[in-house]
């Protein structure tokens, strides 16, 4: 067994946990947060993508002892309270589902490449972006099209902050 | 995946002090090699000894003339430094092609290299730029490194500290990425270093990455992608696979090569 701490969410926690422990499953099984999934065993589908540190990885790729004192954020810590992230919201607007699995990793991932990208996404760029994300039921368009979106109402979330 | 101690060495004398004392132990890079492979009992070491505090490993810098980037730093590191888009753009573009992003923020040039996956996209690069492979024991030029299908000249316990590359070269990449995995079904790199060309052929050799000599004589002569016209790599040492037969491959190395020649130009 070993200790880890981390920051999830902006709550500290502490886990003890055994070193071949997922990063995924001490937020699942662990700390209970089952918004992040996993879809598949080879870390292709990014059902799983969490930001460490602000940026998104596969945290079913990760160890969650490799993360000790760490930042974590997860699909439960983008909302403020009962009003959803501009991100989710645009996802709700355009319909970016339909069985929702994929839905948490593609959000994730959304928000890292805004914070890299920028509020102006193109097409081409959202979809080169998204290689790491495999959604098995919307044929993508609605995604691409609330990404773009959910990046612009960022930018209105970014000046209402300053 | 089986269980195993966890090691996070602050040095690589000390990571290397773990490898030599501990049975059945193993260095952790990005782990999106590693990890997959475990989590598929592919691989069970008792102890991993991961590489992610020990800061010497980390970051990029020029050196006379020499661009150094350690084994630790990640592809999309490589990718967005400036000093790599100034001096080697070839490389960052690679980097910025290798898997999707969030891979890329894991995955190291190290444990690419060291992995020496036929299909990675690294060990083209570090073969047809002439970078040298610096370890915790000794010097590696590219030439020397590669010997196989993930087999590298690379000794029980050693470890890739650093690569060395030479600047300023004329260089490019192009790839045929599988469009599942993203993986390499045939990538070439083409490098121009003065007089001389090195073309490295990645994703389709039976025994992995390999320096095409017939598309280097062609390019010798005249550096265009009408050198290439009629020139290719026999078949015979290519990879057939549910992807693509080898015959394919051949096809693609060539195209793949005038690609990389025009984008080199
Ligand atoms: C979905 C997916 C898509 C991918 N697509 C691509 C792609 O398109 N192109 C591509 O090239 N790669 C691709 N990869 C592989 C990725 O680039 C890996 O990150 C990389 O091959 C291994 O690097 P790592 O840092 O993750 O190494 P690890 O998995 O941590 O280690 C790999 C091996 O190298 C050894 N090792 C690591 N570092 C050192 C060192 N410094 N010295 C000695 N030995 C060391 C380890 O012991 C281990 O055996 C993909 C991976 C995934 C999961
Ligand atoms: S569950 Fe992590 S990539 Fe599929
Ligand atoms: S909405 Fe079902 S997998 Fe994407």
């Amino acid at each position: 067994m070993a200790t880890v701490h981390m920051t999830v969410n902006g709550k500290a926690v502490t886990g003890h946990i055994e070193p071949n422990t997922l990063l995924v499953a001490f937020l699942r099984e662990n700390l209970r947060l089952t918004g992040t999934h996993v879809g598949c065993d080879t870390s292709q589908c990014g059902a799983c993508v969490v930001h460490v540190n602000g940026q998104a990885i596969k945290s079913c790729t990760t160890l969650a002892i490799a993360c000790d004192g760490a930042h974590v954020t997860t699909i439960e810590g983008l909302a403020n309270g009962t009003e959803l992230h501009p991100m989710q919201m645009a996802f709700r607007e355009h319909h970016g589902l339909q069985c929702g699995y994929c839905t948490p990793g593609m959000i994730m991932s959304a928000v890292d490449m805004v914070n890299r990208k920028g509020h102006e996404l193109s097409e081409h760029t959202i979809r080169e972006e998204l290689e790491g994300n495999i959604c098995r039921c919307t044929g993508y368009h609605n995604i691409v099209k609330a990404v773009a979106a959910g990046a612009k109402a960022m930018q209105g979330m970014a000046k209402a902050a300053e | 995946m089986y269980e195993f101690e966890y090691h996070h060495p602050g040095s690589v004398e000390n990571a290397a002090k773990l490898l030599s004392t501990l049975p059945e132990a193993k260095l952790l890079a990005g782990g999106h090699t590693l990890l997959p492979t475990m989590k598929q009992r592919l691989a069970a070491p008792k102890h991993i000894v991961d590489m992610r505090s020990i800061r010497e490993l980390h970051g990029i810098h020029v050196k006379d003339g020499h661009l150094v980037i350690g084994a630790m730093t990640t592809h999309s590191h490589v990718a967005e430094s400036a000093l790599v888009n100034s001096h080697l753009p070839s490389l960052a573009a690679l980097a910025a092609g290798i898997g999707d992003p969030h891979v890329r923020r894991r995955g190291t040039i190290g444990g690419s290299v060291a992995n020496n996956d036929p299909a990675a996209d690294y060990p083209s690069a570090v073969l047809a730029l002439n970078a040298t492979i610096v370890t915790n024991q000794r010097e590696i030029k590219a030439d020397a490194f590669f010997t196989g299908m993930f087999e590298t000249a690379l000794k029980e316990g050693e470890i890739i500290t650093h690569f060395v590359f030479p600047t300023g070269i004329k260089g490019a990449y192009a790839k045929f990425p599988n469009p599942a995995s993203r993986y390499a079904m045939v990538g070439v790199f083409v490098a121009r270093h003065g007089a001389d060309v090195r073309v490295a052929v990645t994703g389709a050799g039976a025994n992995g990455v390999f320096r095409a000599n017939a598309l280097e004589a062609a390019l010798k002569g005249d550096f265009s992608p009408k050198a290439l016209d009629g020139k290719g790599v026999s078949a015979d040492d290519l990879n057939t696979d549910m992807h693509a037969d080898a015959a394919y491959r051949a096809h693609l190395i060539t195209v793949m090569a005038k690609r990389a020649v025009t984008a080199a130009q």
